[in-house]
């Protein structure tokens, strides 16, 4: 939760710093709200990707989220279509950790006690985040780009995705993903990165099944 | 560096109902029926799969030096997995990797 002010203020300098309009910061941090996945685009736009490979690998980086939205469906599954509408809106990381946490200690909550608790958990989250993309994006545009500010963004994908590196299958995907990242960098913009992720990818899953089969015989 | 703002646009649209289907697929439209096993460890790796390929060009051959190989900016690059991994904080991690950039950037601007 304190991670999203910094976060989101980092968003609103870095969509000002790459040319977007105060309204199209505000527009993606609103409608998109998934902190990794408006990076991605903010740093294929600056590099001139084309749109298709944009959009892919933004919602690349978010398909984690069907996870997150499969994992629900024991818990909320049953709760009314405009309730799931508004969970699925505001189903991110945050969100979803700390409810099916609460869920998994709490087994003889009703539906409408686990949609109770999940908007508990969003409603301060998301203001926040909207609030902190727009002080940043009003800072970016009150104060000129100056030097080191083009290395925010790198910085900001290593530090995402540094601490997920808990277990071998993901330090394999991400060693795989830097390797085939640099082979490929020659391609058309974001091809590469679709190609390296999808190897990555599979490498991670492959190993950490190679890994469950050593340590069931 | 952006200046087509229709795109931009469409980008936002797309990304953004691209994304909320992604968060409703199962809560609203397949129900019940569970992801398969391989299906489910591959998503698992998609954030550590994408997020280093999309950094690790710039990491070796940054934007701000046209792609020369600049040891200030891969040891930034560096220094912040280091501390990303070791301490699991985000934060930590862009504290320390923009330390060590704005540390560097004055040693270089004062020689």
């Amino acid at each position: 939760m304190p991670v999203l002010i910094p976060f989101g203020l980092l968003f609103g300098v870095l969509a000002m710093d790459a040319g977007l309009a105060l309204g199209q910061a505000m527009g993606m941090t609103m409608l998109v709200i998934a902190g990794a996945s408006q990076f991605t685009a903010l740093q294929m736009m600056v590099d001139n990707a084309s749109f298709w490979l944009i959009v892919a690998a933004a919602l690349a980086v978010n398909l984690r989220m069907a996870m997150y939205s499969a994992a629900l469906v024991p818990y909320l599954g049953a709760a009314p279509l405009w309730q799931r509408v508004l969970v699925a809106y505001a189903n991110f990381d945050q969100t979803y950790a700390v409810s099916v946490a609460a869920y998994d200690a709490n087994p003889n909550w009703t539906v409408s006690e686990r949609i109770a608790f999940f908007f508990g958990v969003a409603t301060p989250i998301v203001p926040v985040w909207i609030a902190a993309s727009l002080v940043g994006a009003l800072i970016g545009q009150a104060i000129p780009v100056n030097t080191g500010m083009d290395f925010a963004l790198p910085i900001t994908f290593i530090a995402l995705f540094a601490p997920m590196l808990k277990t071998i299958p993901h330090l394999v995907a991400a060693a795989v993903s830097i390797v085939f990242g640099l082979l490929f960098a020659t391609l058309p913009s974001g091809l590469g990165l679709l190609a390296a992720g999808a190897l990555a990818m599979f490498a991670g899953a492959v190993t950490e099944t190679m890994m469950l089969r050593r340590g069931k015989s | 560096m952006i200046d087509n703002s229709a795109m931009v646009w469409a980008i936002i649209a797309v990304l953004g109902v691209g994304t909320f289907l992604i968060r409703f697929s199962f809560l609203g439209l397949i129900g019940d029926r569970p992801l398969p096993d391989f299906l489910q460890r591959l998503l698992r790796y998609v954030p550590v799969a994408v997020l280093p390929a999309l950094v690790a060009p710039q990491v070796v051959w940054p934007n701000a030096t046209a792609g020369v190989f600049d040891p200030l900016r891969f040891s930034v690059g560096i220094v912040t997995l280091v501390v990303g991994i070791v301490t699991r904080q985000v934060l930590a991690a862009i504290i320390a990797g923009a330390g060590v950039l704005l540390i560097g950037l004055l040693i270089t601007a004062g020689a």
